[in-house]
This record gives C-alpha cells, sequence and structure tokens, in this order.
C-alpha cells in the first residue's frame, strides 16, 4: 500500500512537471479572465482614475494644473471633511452596536423554538429591508414632521410637544432609527441562519447535562455566532461610512439640519455636482475609502484574533 | 448588508463617473476656449435675410429645457419651418440641467444647440465661454423689446448671452380669507406692517403663519435686491462678496430677524408636501414669490381657488414703489452649437416673435414689452384670483425692479451652500446677520480657490 502510493506520486522529470505546472496555472488564469477583465474595467479602472483625477485641479478661471499631494494636504486640514467624518464615525459606534444587539436577541428569540408564529415574525421583522431605501426615508420622513405627521398628530392627540426628529440635534439619531428598522431583520436572518447550522446533539448535550437556557446560549450559540457577527459588524462598518441615501433624501425636508458635509460621501456628491470641484471630490472618495478600508481590516484582525 | 448602501456607493461612483467623464476632457477645453472667445461689442454681422435663409435652409436643433410651454412652440416652429427638426430634450430641471449641461461641455460633445438657463446661472456659462454671443446675430438690436429686469440679466460687458423667456417679477400672493379672518383688510404696504400682521396671525392662532421660511437663497436675494442692496460685485473675473456692510441687507436682516425670532415664518420648507398641504389648509397665509407663481398655484392648490389675490410686494420704504426679481430664465445658444445661426433664429422665434405670444397663452409669465403691455393681457382675468387683473399687479412689478443687481458667476455653488451658513440663524440661536456673514465667507473661500480676484 505505502509502496503504491509512492510510485502514484513519483514525480516525472523535472522539465515536463515544470511544463505542466505552466499549462496548469495558465488554465486557472484563462478561467479567471472574463472576471479580471470586468474587475480591471469597473473597479480598478475607475479607482486608478480617481488617484489620477486628485493630483490636479480644475479652475474656473485658469484652467487644469497638476498640483501633487495639494488635495490631500487639503483634505486634511478641512474641518467640513472632519466633521462629516466624525458623524459617521459617531454613527458606527453607537447604531451599529444598536443594531446588532437587537438583530443578536432576536436571532436567539426566534431560535429558542419558544416563540409563537416564529415564521411571522421572522418574516415581519425582516420585511423592512425589502423596502427601498428611498422609500423607507421618505415614508419615516413623513412621520418625523412635526406639523403633518405622525409626530405632529401624536402631539395634537396628547397636548403634547414631542421633540423634532429633523432638528440638528436629533437628526443623526433619526437617522440612526430609520437604519436600525430597515438592516435588524437582515442582520438577525445572517445570524439565525448561523445558529441553525449548530449540531442539534450538541443542545441535547447540553440539558443531560443540566445546562440552562442562558448557559446553552453563552457556551454553545455565541461562541457558534462569531464568525456571522464578525461578517455582519464589518458590512455595518462599511454601510456606516458610506451612509448617503438617508441624508440626501432628508435633506429636502430638513435643509438646515442636513449640510452639504453632512457625511463624507454626500460631501463628495455635493462637491463634484453643486461646486463643479471634481478633483477634489475623487480626493475626498479617496480618503474615505482608504480609511474604510483601514477601519473595517482593524475589526476583521480583532475579531480572528478572539477566534484564535 | 447592502442593497441601500450599495446604492449609495453606485451613486457616488456615477458621481465620480461624471467626474471622471468631465475632468477627462477639462485639458482640451482650454483649447476650444481660445478659439472661440468672440470680442465682446461686436457689431451685427448676420442679418435678418440671413436667419430667414438659415430657416429655409433647415437643419436638426437639439434644445435642451424644461419649461413646459416650448413643446407647442417647437411644435408651431417645425410646421413654419418644415425643414428645420426639432429635438426638445428635458435634461433635467435647474441645477441638474446646468450639471449635465457643464459635462457635456467639458467632455466636448453632447451639448445641445440651445439651452434653457436660469439668469441667475447665466453669468457661471458666459464666464466659462460655454455661451454664444449672440451680438454677432444682431441681438443688441432688440434693446426694448425685453423689459429691463430680464434684459439687464442677459446683457453683459456689450455682449448678450441669452435672450429672455420668462420672468419672475415679485408680488405678495395671498389668501384673502385668512387675512379677512384675522381681521386683516388691505394687505401689507410696508415689511413693518407684514411684520404686525404676521404677529396678529400667529396670536390669534398658533398654527397660522403669513408665510414659509427656512432659509431660501432665492427668496433672500431677491428681497436685499428690492430693497436695493448690491452685497455681489462682478467686474470679469474680479468679484465682491459683502452681506457686512451693505445697506440693503441691513434692512432685509433687521425685518427678518424679527420674523424668525418671533417664530413667525411656517419652518417648512417651499415645493415640499406640507407647504402645499399648508397653503391649502390655510395655514400658511402668503408668499413673497415671482409672477410665474399663478399655475404653481392653481395646479398644486386646487381647494384655495377663488381666495387668493395677488398685491405688490410690501415696501422697504412707505410709498415706495420698489420691487425686484425672482427666478426666470433665459434660452441661450450654445458656443458649441455647430449651427449657430438657426439657432439664434429659433431662440428669435421663441421668446420674441410668435411663441412669445404662444407661451403667455399658455400661462408663462412674459418678458418682451410688447406681451407684457398687450391689454389682453393685462385685462385678462382669473377666477383662481377672485376674477382680480393680477397681471396688472404683475406688470407694474416688472416695470418697478430695482436696476444694478448682479449674481456671482458661480451663483449657483453659493447658493448650494446658503443653509449651510446662513440656514443656522433658522434653527438656532445664529443672529442672520452672522449667517449670511459666514455665506459671504465661504462664497469668496469658493471664489479665490476658483482663481478669481475677490475684493
Amino acid at each position: 500500500m505505502a509502496s503504491l502510493s509512492a510510485d502514484h506520486a513519483r514525480p516525472g522529470p523535472p522539465a515536463a512537471r515544470a511544463r505542466r505546472k505552466t499549462r496548469r496555472s495558465l488554465v486557472g488564469w484563462k478561467f479567471v479572465s472574463p472576471f479580471m477583465a470586468l474587475f480591471a474595467l469597473v473597479f480598478l479602472a475607475p479607482i486608478g482614475y480617481s488617484i489620477y483625477l486628485s493630483l490636479y485641479k480644475t479652475r474656473l478661471i485658469g484652467g487644469t494644473q497638476f498640483v501633487g499631494a495639494q488635495n490631500y494636504t487639503e483634505a486634511f486640514q478641512d474641518s467640513q471633511f472632519w466633521s462629516g467624518f466624525g458623524r459617521v464615525a459617531l454613527f458606527l459606534m453607537v447604531q451599529v452596536p444598536i443594531m446588532l444587539g437587537l438583530a443578536l436577541l432576536l436571532a436567539l428569540a426566534i431560535d429558542s423554538g419558544r416563540l409563537y408564529g416564529a415564521a411571522f415574525f421572522r418574516i415581519s421583522v425582516f420585511l423592512p429591508y425589502a423596502v427601498p431605501a428611498v422609500v423607507a426615508t421618505l415614508m419615516w420622513g413623513f412621520m418625523y414632521g412635526t406639523r403633518f405627521g405622525l409626530i405632529g398628530n401624536l402631539d395634537k392627540a396628547f397636548g403634547v410637544t414631542l421633540p423634532d426628529p429633523l432638528s440638528p440635534d436629533l437628526i443623526l439619531a433619526s437617522i440612526g432609527n430609520i437604519v436600525t428598522w430597515q438592516w435588524v431583520g437582515y442582520n438577525m436572518l445572517i445570524l439565525y441562519s448561523a445558529l441553525r447550522v449548530v449540531n442539534p446533539s450538541l443542545y441535547e448535550a447540553a440539558a443531560i447535562e443540566g445546562a440552562g437556557q442562558f448557559r446553552i446560549i453563552w457556551a454553545i450559540k455565541l461562541p457558534a455566532l462569531r464568525g456571522a457577527l464578525m461578517i455582519a459588524t464589518i458590512f455595518s462598518v462599511i454601510g456606516s461610512f458610506q451612509l448617503f441615501n438617508e441624508p440626501s433624501i432628508l435633506k429636502h425636508l430638513a435643509p438646515n439640519a442636513i449640510t452639504t458635509y453632512f457625511t463624507p460621501n454626500y460631501y463628495a456628491y455635493s462637491l463634484s455636482f453643486d461646486g463643479q470641484q471634481f478633483n477634489y471630490s475623487a480626493t475626498v472618495a479617496i480618503v474615505m475609502g482608504v480609511a474604510t478600508m483601514i477601519v473595517a481590516y482593524a475589526v476583521q484582525l480583532r475579531g480572528m484574533r478572539k477566534a484564535g | 448588508m447592502t442593497i441601500s448602501r450599495r446604492r449609495g456607493v453606485l451613486l457616488g461612483a456615477s458621481a465620480l463617473a461624471v467626474a471622471l467623464a468631465a475632468t477627462a476632457c477639462g485639458s482640451s477645453s482650454s483649447s476650444g476656449k481660445s478659439s472661440s472667445s468672440s470680442g465682446g461689442a461686436q457689431s451685427a454681422t448676420v442679418s435678418d435675410a440671413d436667419l430667414q435663409a438659415a430657416l429655409t435652409a433647415g437643419g436638426n436643433l437639439t434644445v435642451w429645457a424644461w419649461e413646459p410651454t416650448l413643446k407647442k412652440v417647437v411644435a408651431d416652429f417645425q410646421t413654419k419651418y418644415p425643414n428645420v427638426h426639432v429635438n426638445l430634450v428635458n435634461a433635467g430641471t435647474n441645477k441638474d440641467e446646468y450639471t449635465a449641461l457643464q459635462n457635456a461641455v467639458k467632455a466636448g460633445k453632447g451639448v445641445p444647440d440651445v439651452a434653457h438657463i436660469e439668469y441667475y446661472a447665466l453669468p457661471q456659462f458666459e464666464l466659462a465661454k460655454s455661451v454664444a454671443n449672440l451680438t454677432e446675430f444682431g441681438a443688441d438690436k432688440l434693446d426694448g423689446t425685453f423689459t429691463p429686469g430680464p434684459w439687464s440679466a442677459v446683457k453683459k460687458d456689450g455682449g448678450v448671452y441669452g435672450l429672455p423667456m420668462d420672468s419672475g417679477p415679485m408680488a405678495l400672493f395671498y389668501n384673502k380669507t385668512v387675512f379677512d379672518k384675522f381681521g386683516i383688510t388691505t394687505p401689507p404696504a410696508t415689511w413693518d406692517e407684514y411684520i404686525a400682521d404676521a404677529k396678529k396671525i400667529h396670536d390669534a392662532d398658533p398654527s397660522v403663519f403669513i408665510s414659509n421660511d427656512t432659509g431660501d437663497p432665492g427668496l433672500t436675494t431677491s428681497l436685499i435686491w428690492q430693497a436695493g442692496g448690491k452685497p455681489y460685485t462682478v467686474d470679469g473675473t474680479t468679484v465682491g462678496v459683502n452681506f457686512a456692510s451693505d445697506p440693503g441687507t441691513q434692512k432685509f436682516t433687521a425685518a427678518w430677524q424679527q420674523l424668525i425670532d418671533g417664530k413667525l415664518l411656517a419652518p417648512i420648507t417651499s415645493w415640499s408636501d406640507a407647504w402645499y398641504q399648508g397653503m391649502a389648509s390655510g395655514k400658511i397665509a402668503s408668499l413673497s414669490i415671482g409672477a410665474w407663481m399663478p399655475s404653481s398655484l392653481e395646479s398644486g392648490v386646487k381647494g384655495g381657488s377663488g381666495q387668493w389675490r395677488v398685491a405688490p410686494l410690501p415696501q422697504w420704504t412707505a410709498g415706495a414703489k420698489a420691487s425686484s426679481e425672482n427666478g426666470g430664465s433665459s434660452l441661450a445658444v450654445m458656443q458649441a452649437s455647430s449651427n449657430k445661426k438657426l439657432a439664434y433664429a429659433f431662440l428669435k422665434y421663441a421668446t420674441v416673435d410668435e411663441g412669445a405670444q404662444s407661451r403667455v397663452d399658455n400661462g408663462a409669465f412674459p418678458a418682451t414689452t410688447k406681451q407684457l403691455n398687450s391689454p389682453d393681457f393685462l385685462n385678462k382675468t382669473d377666477a383662481y384670483f377672485g376674477d382680480q387683473k393680477i397681471n396688472q399687479v404683475l406688470a407694474d412689478s416688472a416695470a418697478a425692479v430695482t436696476p444694478g443687481w448682479s449674481y456671482l458667476p458661480f451663483q449657483v455653488y453659493a447658493n448650494s451652500i446658503f443653509n449651510d451658513t446662513v440656514g443656522k440663524a433658522y434653527v438656532s440661536g445664529t443672529k442672520l446677520s452672522d449667517g449670511l456673514k459666514a455665506w459671504q465667507d465661504a462664497s469668496i473661500k469658493y471664489g479665490k480657490d476658483q482663481g478669481f480676484t475677490v475684493k
């Protein structure tokens, strides 16, 4: 048996082996080439072009000039950019834990098997995800209205004056509410599907050992969820940094609460569409992209260290 | 996680793509510029006979416009000149169209022959030499054809860069039923009276406001204009922005600060659903707005029929008769057009000849003196306005527009950041004058950054 397998694995002459290796690797490239071509066209080329753009400056008077890293030094000193950055960072630190915490609770509740009408519960929590973000924001925007919206109706019905969700102080929390409403079901589903693959014999064993529900959650379910939680966290980090739809739509309802530099993405949009500052807009987009990558990578490293 | 968030990314990406397309040809546009700069005060080199010949010969024209009354004008034009084919494209409304237009100009292709450009945005296109100087086609001879406000808005340094299509002399549109209910028998003649009326209404019923405002650059600049302010000075590439020590601005801020402090203006943004609802339910009692408003009122606030009236804008000085423009737009010939002669012939048809009358008949407010002074127009009554001859009030306003106003050559951008700066006065303790100062600073910063000499 040993000799047979050794015989089977005997290497051919070095030249033939090298040739086979090259051929094999070429075959691989042929398979991925359609993807690589598209990837280069729609991903690498725009990034490369943005970097190219960010090294120039076009003015209304004086035309286009090469300015090297000037746009970048400007971006690092731009208080408007950093205020937008700070806002999404705050959003990330507050909204993401709340949303994922809720999603975790819901997933555990459904998985516990003690819920009556679990399927209905699951679909109704998930449903907001099926509503397009633009529609969801418009809908919430109407409800937030203190004059003609739900808040206005509540004020009138109970004779109270609720705080205005579209005021500058509360607008970020209001956006957090919309995003949570929309994404909690989606995250719940990621976590729930991770729970479904846990081997039921583990629960049986735990029950035999006399473990209660909380002990089972702590010792079996949460460790099983670690990978899924990390994925959900990374998605949420990226989503927070790219916050755009909600502020851009609510700006029509609350023009003074949402500035043109409310989030970095919205700032980049305003710069190019209102200000014709395409070069600086590209710079902001690149800085923000790099920052997102760093934060997402840091989260991933941390998640993996825990796992290991 | 991310259908919606990906859409955000996509939007961002498409923004970037537009940016790419736009700047890709940034270098070539400078070469285009030098070839296209035609002298300011050229005498006409194209006669009316030449224009007629161009119309008979025919050709294709692409027109970008969002003004609904142009549809009929284009159809009639093609019937009259069967050899001309006009492709009327709605490339977006105001800012959206300007973005598309600027991108097309930079890319050097897809530029229309004729574009619809509002007065406040025209200087930006004129500065970039994107629009043609129409004096070579004899546009300078149209002096007196148009009312003074619009005519001065399309002229610069002896050149004419568009022909006025409509105008928006300001007036006070008010709901008489609501005014009557609160014992206001005559519309306010001065802004002081307006403030007093605002208090009267709001004290009697806190849910009713004399008007709405959440910070609107168009309204703010128009009222400063009416007060005789000249915060913007433009001389070629030298610009000045001065709200801080402009007397007209100070008149405006003194009055408006009282309205804001007293919470006398409904915190409802114009053109929102809440705005229409507010007017329909009588919670917003009046609007200081351009003469193009009647058709929007009639379609947006149907229930207000018979209740609304039009009065002259309240005055800053008792007994005065000053007015200003709010909105209004021109048609311009693009420099990149390959058939400028034909394009100009269309412009003339649409704004001066048959088109002007056709557009007025369909509800547009004219910029031409002929239509504005015609008895048919002036004596027209409108059941929506209780059979008031509103055009008389509006025409008087057109004649009383304070001369000497100019917008910045980058007004589109300046307006986009208005709510970042002045908007604070509406939602926090910031004073309106400080907000305007911040707007001034931000505008100056942008101007310098874009290579203007700022005084």
